[in-house]
């Protein structure tokens, strides 16, 4: 059976695994090269999640608490593009976060500043007909970690996306425009390609911004295209 | 239409449990699937063999008549209405993951070639900036293992990294994934 495959990654629009500015990738990087693999029914196949999986607060991670978190309160919305600028309806976001301290509401994290009894920290959402999410939140503060010294990361959400096959799968990271640590951080800088870089960055969006309530971002993610026409046997 | 650039991957960093964990399957067999209920288990390694206790797989694979849950798996075969193939499944502290699953079928390559039975793998973790693709298959599939065209792609000599070992008297496979060394495991770019 032939099928029609996902377009290959353009060398410099996609982080290379081992990127030594980002110390944990050094031990965590394959060492050989990845064997090139023409795409199957096993690749352009991929798990679909319906909306019965997403509760209708899902998305707002200023709710299922006591109390309103404490921090400046954001709209953050997009469409969810396929490689030919198509909408990508019906399919499942996720979101995670620190809080507006920056802490992350896990085990793991010890950084010294305090945690939020009204805040979490995760949300998803499925797009609409029009490959349209939204969802509201506080926005996440900057906090260090120890990759080099005075390493802080930028503000940023955690996006995880599906798509249509797992071949579209995404996980991937969005931040704020102007943010004066995004050309320190190892992490958003590990794409070389400058514009691939600034599709990680939202725009603030006056049109998203809703009137004595919160300011509106919208940032759109586009998944991995698809060849035209069957790939070669 | 304009090609756009996808969306550049990032890690999924330390704490993705907090986003990610409501989506755990480590049983994806629970209900009526049909087919051999199986274990597949190992343990997840760094450059120097340590356990990386802060790695997610998700598995993706067909149904025990070699069936994808899935639109553009359009083959005429009978299909398992409550299988629908995913997992997600964290390592523990000490590296180890562990899930229960159905035996999937044989499923078509490329032409008129058939695949052996496999599960398709996306390997996360912190320290990691973009997820790899790798497979499972099974050895007491030798005879498929030996015709598989996707195997036939890599040096004789690393296929192994590619296949679960089946325990004696038991429906339990061991697989481990090594991110390098001699036993570095086959990753795939697709």
């Amino acid at each position: 059976m032939d099928v029609i495959g996902y377009r290959r990654i353009v060398p410099g629009t996609q982080p290379e695994y081992l990127h030594p500015a980002y110390a944990s990738s050094v031990k965590r990087a394959p060492g050989r090269k990845l064997v090139l693999l023409p795409q199957t029914l096993s690749e352009v196949t991929g798990p679909v999640f319906g909306h019965d999986r997403v509760g209708p607060d899902d998305n707002d991670l200023t709710k299922g608490h006591d109390g309103a978190p404490i921090g400046e309160r954001i709209i953050v919305t997009g469409r969810v593009l396929d490689g030919d600028g198509r909408p990508v309806p019906h399919t499942l976001v996720e979101l995670w976060q620190c809080n507006a301290t920056g802490r992350y509401r896990h085990d793991n994290d010890q950084h010294d500043a305090p945690l939020d009894p009204n805040f979490t920290g995760a949300g998803r959402a499925i797009t609409d007909a029009d490959g349209i999410y939204t969802f509201t939140t506080i926005k996440p503060g900057a906090y260090p970690w120890r990759n080099h010294h005075n390493a802080w990361r930028p503000q940023h959400l955690h996006f995880s996306l599906f798509g249509p096959s797992f071949m579209t799968r995404l996980v991937t990271q969005m931040y704020f425009p102007g943010d004066p640590l995004l050309p320190l951080d190892p992490i958003f800088n590990c794409v070389t390609d400058a514009r691939a870089r600034e599709r990680m960055i939202c725009s603030f969006d006056i049109d998203a911004t809703v009137p004595e309530f919160a300011l509106g971002y919208r940032f759109d993610i586009v998944l991995r295209g698809r060849d035209a026409t069957p790939m070669e046997a | 239409m304009a090609k756009l650039t996808p969306t550049p991957s990032q890690t999924v960093g330390p704490f993705f449990a907090l986003g990610l964990t409501w989506l755990d399957t480590v049983d994806l067999a629970a209900g009526a699937a049909a087919g051999e209920r199986i274990v597949i288990t190992g343990r997840v390694l760094d450059a120097d063999g340590a356990p990386i206790p802060d790695a997610m797989l998700e598995v993706w694979q067909a149904d025990a008549h070699g069936r994808y849950a899935h639109a553009e798996d359009t083959q005429d075969k009978p299909k398992d209405k409550v299988f629908a193939g995913f997992g997600r499944i964290a390592t523990n502290k000490d590296g180890v993951f562990r899930f229960t699953t159905i035996k999937p079928g044989a499923v078509p390559g490329p032409g008129n070639s058939l695949q052996a039975p496999h599960i398709v793998v996306a390997l996360f973790m912190r320290g990691m900036l973009r997820h790899l693709y790798t497979r499972i298959y099974f050895s007491d599939e030798a005879g498929a293992n030996d015709a598989d065209p996707v195997l036939a792609l890599i040096e004789e000599a690393r296929r192994a990294t590619l296949v679960a070992t089946r325990a004696d008297g038991a429906a339990e496979y061991r697989w481990d994934i090594a991110m390098r060394g001699d036993a570095e495991t086959v990753f795939f770019d697709c």
